[in-house]
């Protein structure tokens, strides 16, 4: 629809006295729309810390799963998050950012990129259950790779590669072109301003989109789920090879489980999982300040 | 951006035709290309594994059973149907009671935060709002499941009218988290429309109501459109919430307080338990995701049609 289009419909009616008070009204209707969502988030905060806060000390954090809601702990969800999001970094970072590098710097304008481009944003929105039966299929069973952390790993990597090249290639076509002209025509050749001058102006973009990525895998549940992620983990991993578990499967588990008991550890889990994506989440803002430049 | 005469921009172009290069960088330039082409293969081994083994499924089921079916029966024996529909109502009565309470409440924040909200009122407010599509779905779920459905709706509608596992519990909270897809991309669409249109309503002597309803909104109505269609793609999509709180019973109707299974939530409960390779539930799996992710698909191309025609019209 264009402009003018628009179809406006103004009739001096006359009635100034009503039009005025449903619009100050309006306001406080609007207002309260907004903060319904305000008020939800301070809500599900208050609830979770007040049922999540009894169980939560030293011993859940370093026990092992257990039948027994009093001796049940996180310690293999905690160590399996972070052996996942270690190795999902280690895989998604490189193939991101050499795409979003490519994409900006190198590729010809022509459909070639047009489609690239258009290809990622379609797998940014593809269902995260939707990667968990590919993880299933092709790591799991194809690769044979077994319910194990790399096989989690790529299947998360996958997931938000569209996300992270999104927010890269964003951040690369920041950089004004002046800085690349400039390295130009000093004598640099294409690769040198690409590494000396475009990627360090870009990195600070390029880290908070992808601190960004990561705090969105470190909540999935359903894609490791599909992977076969649920098992009863009860050692520490010594290897990308081993079985394991994360935080938000043992919230889930805890949650399904009709038993008050149980119900308390999983929002304990949940503060302990927000904690660290709120950490996250806070690192980007504090590196998106910081350096804010163009 | 500071290229603005023709002679700077060509020689910025002349710049990077120079066949400048070191030995090693058409290797390096390889490898970059190499990473560009791996979005590709994502999307090649999706295609081909959903369709792979749901062409293995529909080898044992019939196709027409599947598509005019109207019940699923796919994990107790002895009677196995394959009917989709269960399934597709249950994620339709998932769509259509989020969207209710998730369309008003969105919009007015939309217009709140463009029309009526200060600079700076916006400035702290829309974070905020955002960050509700940042908490995990799996605390949503536990949010669903533990307050919504046993805290407020069992005793204000009457537990025997309220099963455990409902829809509504699933829907309201989903409404929560899809509130700030259509609320920013609404936001984003009127926050483009020039000022002139406004301007040119209050000199009519248009109050702020009038301005933002029949002004903004129609001139921003295809990225609400683009938010809402992105919002029932997130819906559909979303697994952990429907899992835990609207029941495994595949059902065909749309009310609200009957237990119903989606299709994300069959799959789910497939993945729970260990589907070995080669069974029915195995290749029933990638029947259903493949359903699921042309529903999605479509849905997100959609979007991005429209709101592509929407930045044209502006610019």
């Amino acid at each position: 629809m264009t402009v003018n289009e628009a179809p406006v419909n103004l009739r001096a009616t006359g009635q100034l006295a009503r039009r005025q008070f449903a619009s100050k009204l309006s306001r406080y209707v609007f207002l309260g729309a907004t903060l319904i969502g305000v008020v939800v988030l301070l809500f599900l905060a208050y609830d979770t810390g007040r049922q999540g806060l009894g169980p939560l000390d030293w011993d859940f954090l370093t026990n092992y799963p257990s039948r027994f809601a009093d001796r049940a702990g996180l310690r293999a969800g905690i160590l399996g998050t972070l052996w996942v999001m270690g190795a999902t970094v280690l895989i998604a970072i490189p193939v991101a950012i050499g795409t979003a590098i490519y994409i900006t710097e190198f590729a010809p304008r022509n459909r070639l990129l047009t489609l690239i481009e258009l290809n990622l944003a379609n797998l940014a929105g593809v269902p995260s259950i939707i990667y968990g039966i590919l993880g299933l299929a092709v790591f799991v069973r194809l690769l044979s790779l077994g319910p194990s952390i790399i096989a989690g790993a790529l299947t998360l990597a996958i997931m938000i590669l569209p996300m992270t090249v999104i927010a890269s290639v964003e951040a690369i076509r920041q950089v004004p072109p002046s800085i690349r002209d400039g390295s130009l025509a000093l004598g640099a050749t294409r690769w040198q301003t690409v590494w000396h001058h475009v990627l360090p102006a870009a990195m600070p973009g390029i880290m908070t989109g992808t601190i960004l990525a990561i705090s969105r895998a470190a909540g999935e549940t359903a894609a490791l789920i599909m992977i076969g992620a649920a098992g009863f983990i009860a050692f520490d991993p010594q290897s990308f090879l081993d079985d394991f578990t994360i935080v938000p499967i043992q919230i889930y588990n805890w949650t399904t489980i009709p038993n008050e008991a149980f119900r308390a550890l999983a929002a304990s889990g949940i503060i302990v999982m927000m904690v660290f994506i709120l950490a996250l989440n806070l690192a980007a803002a504090l590196i998106r300040e910081r350096f804010r430049r163009y | 951006m500071t290229s603005i005469s023709p002679s700077a921009e060509e020689l910025s172009a002349q710049l990077r035709k120079r066949p400048l290069k070191r030995p090693l960088e058409s290797v390096i330039i390889g490898a970059l290309t190499l990473c560009a082409l791996t979005s590709f293969v994502v999307t090649a081994l999706i295609v081909f594994t959903l369709f792979g083994e749901t062409v293995a499924f529909f080898r044992e089921v019939p196709i027409t059973d599947f598509v005019f079916g109207t019940e699923w029966q796919a994990l107790i024996p002895p009677n196995f149907s394959y009917g989709i529909w269960e399934l597709v109502f249950g994620t339709l009565n998932i769509v259509l009671w989020s969207m209710a309470f998730a369309l008003p409440l969105g919009l007015g924040a939309a217009i709140y935060l463009s029309e009526y909200a200060h600079p700076r009122t916006r400035k702290i407010l829309k974070p905020i709002l955002e960050a509700l599509a940042g908490v995990p779905t799996v605390v949503y779920a536990f949010f669903a499941l533990t307050f919504i459905t046993q805290d407020v709706l069992r005793p204000l509608l009457g537990e025997d009218r309220v099963p455990f596992f409902n829809a509504l519990g699933a829907s309201l909270v989903m409404a929560v988290m899809i509130l700030p897809t259509i609320a920013s991309v609404s936001e984003d669409a009127m926050a483009n429309v020039p000022r002139d249109l406004r301007e040119a309503a209050y000199g009519l002597g248009a109050t702020r109501l009038e301005v933002a309803l029949k002004v903004v909104v129609p001139a921003a109505l295809s990225g609400i459109i683009a938010s809402v269609l992105l919002a029932i793609a997130r819906v559909i999509g979303e697994t952990m919430i429907v899992a835990v709180a609207a029941g495994s019973t595949p059902n065909l109707t749309l009310n609200p307080l009957a237990t119903v299974q989606t299709m994300t939530g069959y799959m789910l409960q497939v993945g729970m338990g260990d589907a070995a390779r080669g069974t029915i539930q195995y290749s029933s799996l990638f029947a259903v995701g493949t359903t699921l992710f042309l529903f999605t698909f479509l849905l997100n191309v959609g979007a991005q049609a429209v709101i592509r025609k929407f930045k044209e019209s502006y610019e």
